[in-house]
């Protein structure tokens, strides 16, 4: 009985000694890449950061903050994200809600024509052609419409809308409510927490977008924050984008600041996140339990 | 509430329930929803169906001037001349070998992670631990991919400065086609293991803690119940990701590989996904790569219905 509760005890330390690295193995990435980006360019160059800056500065994020194409790529991603998360919430609680209705005449076959599309698909090229010939090319609604409504949020949304009791629609319907009417005073009052929910799924999805930019944008203007990111980091372009703005002596500033800048431009696309995860992850772990439930 | 207040008048108004209603009065009943309905339906076909149909051009001879349906039919030459291609096999092996390494790493972590959360008695530590490990889940592939770049960079990456600490030698690990699906696979399970884990919590707590105490009062130790009543609880769970898993075997996305391959190592890390997104958009042969995608999709879907027929012979589990 003694060697039992020792090897329990032995196994309880081993689980949280585990936990604790693996929390480290999650957040090590993130603190290094700050660090880096507040370090000197040598320090970082030479490999010398490890876990705190060394020959702390700020002139990465100067040289980052100065850069007009960032800012603008800021202000784009902000635009797509807040129109796309909102043009995805009205189409998704259109869909939601008429399902969601008992007496919603010819449920099945609408939910069968909807449940097709997530076993078939045409496939990237077909998509492309689609969103092309409507004109969407190289237009910001390329990386909105075709994403409009997600299924499955729409079935999670669904759910939520289903929670609501029915006596509260008969009551309203008793006092000579309308289906419209019923949807505005009384679900969605009743629904904002899940509403909430589903618009964080969605605005972190455009957030972090960027394969639909790459495809569907010709114009840099037009580019998102990832994108951006994307073709300073892992295209290597600091001096195109830097030559693109000013003209002189660009070369020998961005040498001293070669590397801390890619850390400090990957700091600035995920600070955003760092700073809302630790509120919406509950919101996102209900919604993916309804998900899982019903799906 | 405004439900709550009654009013015989307006009751009144509202239509009268009539026996054997027909369907159009059904119809009219629900026009609203309808038309709410609407902007929904013409999503569908427009984004969902309308692509289905463009399909179609795999079998065509695709010319933007003609339009689809103009454009020549070609039969099955696009899919004779992907299989006769030298990268045929190349691009079948990479996309195997990457979900199957997925599969055998990836799949088990977050079991074994939820597992091992489910042992921990200190609530405020869990809660801790398990937010931690979710937040890769929030940062975009790009961040991801640019992070492990500079990380495993030849010239001053972490990593290659950690190896030569430690008295080996600098590795250009993403120019040596060797490394690719580990790097790959060891990112995934980094980036999915604790969001994966939350469905297997939640199975976890759906096991009625009574097994537990009949088990204990039998003599098992922790291994034991573990075993024969935690596993047993989350068996269902389990084998429906595992029918997920297994039917996407040939299905690997093209977001992460797209932002980390380059030519030297197509070898191992060019996959069906990559292949069409190159010869589709970037090289323009929209017959062609929409011919290897439904190719792609029509495999994926063989095992898909597969894997769910066997579940469904050999466990009480399916998904249809």
């Amino acid at each position: 009985m003694i060697q039992k509760a020792f090897s329990r005890r032995v196994f309880e330390i081993f689980n949280v000694v585990f936990m604790i690295c693996l929390s480290i193995v999650m957040l090590y990435p993130f603190i290094f890449v700050l660090s880096a980006s507040l370090s000197g360019n040598a320090y970082v160059a030479a490999g010398q950061v490890t876990l705190l800056p060394k020959g702390f500065n700020l002139r990465a994020y100067e040289a980052v903050l100065g850069y007009k194409v960032v800012w603008r790529a800021y202000g784009n991603t902000i635009l797509y994200t807040v129109v796309g998360t909102a043009v995805n919430l009205i189409i998704t609680m259109l869909g939601a809600y008429p399902l969601s209705r008992p007496d919603f005449y010819g449920k099945n076959v609408f939910t069968f024509f909807i449940a097709v599309t997530m076993i078939f698909s045409g496939g990237l090229i077909p998509n492309f052609l689609v969103v092309r010939g409507l004109g969407l090319y190289n237009s910001m609604w390329a990386l909105i419409l075709p994403g409009a409504l997600s299924t499955m949020n729409m079935i999670i949304m669904r759910t939520f809308f289903q929670g609501i009791p029915d006596a509260l629609e008969e009551a309203a319907t008793i006092d000579g409510c309308s289906d419209m009417q019923i949807l505005v005073k009384i679900i969605l009052p009743l629904s904002i927490p899940s509403i909430m929910t589903i618009g964080m799924f969605y605005a972190v999805g455009h957030w972090n977008s960027w394969f639909s930019a790459m495809i569907y944008l010709q114009d840099s203007q037009k580019y998102p924050l990832q994108l951006v990111l994307r073709s300073i980091v892992l295209q290597n372009q600091v001096n195109d984008l830097l030559s693109a703005q000013a003209g002189t002596t660009i070369e020998e500033s961005t040498n001293l600041i070669a590397e801390t800048i890619k850390y400090a431009v990957i700091m600035v696309a995920v600070i955003p996140i760092l700073c809302v995860y630790p509120f919406i992850q509950k919101y996102f772990v209900k919604g993916t339990m309804v998900g899982s439930i019903k799906g | 509430m405004p439900a709550n207040k009654t009013s015989p008048s307006l009751a009144a108004a509202a239509p009268a329930p009539s026996k054997g209603s027909s369907v159009l009065r059904k119809l009219k009943k629900s026009s609203l929803l309808y038309i709410m309905f609407l902007p929904v339906i013409v999503y569908y076909i427009v984004f969902h169906y309308a692509p289905m149909v463009g399909i179609v051009i795999a079998f065509k001879d695709y010319n933007a001037f003609k339009g689809i349906w103009a454009s020549p039919w070609v039969g099955l030459k696009h899919f004779e001349a992907f299989f006769t291609t030298p990268y045929f096999w190349r691009l079948l092996r990479n996309t195997f070998l990457i979900s199957f390494y997925g599969l055998i790493f990836g799949f088990p972590a977050p079991i074994i992670l939820a597992l091992l959360l489910n042992e921990l008695k200190d609530g405020k530590f869990k809660k801790v631990t398990q937010t931690i490990s979710y937040l890769p889940h929030f940062v975009s592939s790009v961040v991801i991919a640019s992070m492990l770049v500079q990380f495993l960079s030849p010239g001053n990456g972490m990593i290659n400065n950690l190896i030569e600490a430690l008295g080996g030698t600098r590795t250009y690990f993403l120019n040596d086609p060797r490394y690719f699906r580990t790097i790959y696979t060891l990112m995934n399970i980094w980036k999915g293991v604790g969001w994966g884990s939350i469905i297997y919590l939640a199975a976890l707590t759906g096991i009625d803690s009574e097994l537990y105490e009949a088990c204990i009062i039998d003599g098992g130790g922790r291994l034991r119940q573990t075993w024969h009543i935690t596993l047993p609880g989350i068996a269902n769970t389990i084998v429906i990701m595992l029918i997920f898993r297994v039917g996407d075997l040939l299905s690997v996305g093209s977001d992460m590989i797209l932002l980390l391959y380059n030519p030297a190592i197509y070898k191992t890390s060019d996959v069906i996904s990559t292949y069409v997104y190159r010869r589709g958009l970037v090289e323009a042969d929209y017959s062609f790569s929409t011919a290897v995608g439904l190719f792609n999709s029509i495999i994926a879907l063989i095992l898909l219905t597969t894997t769910n027929q066997i579940a469904k012979k050999y466990s009480d589990t399916s998904l249809w």
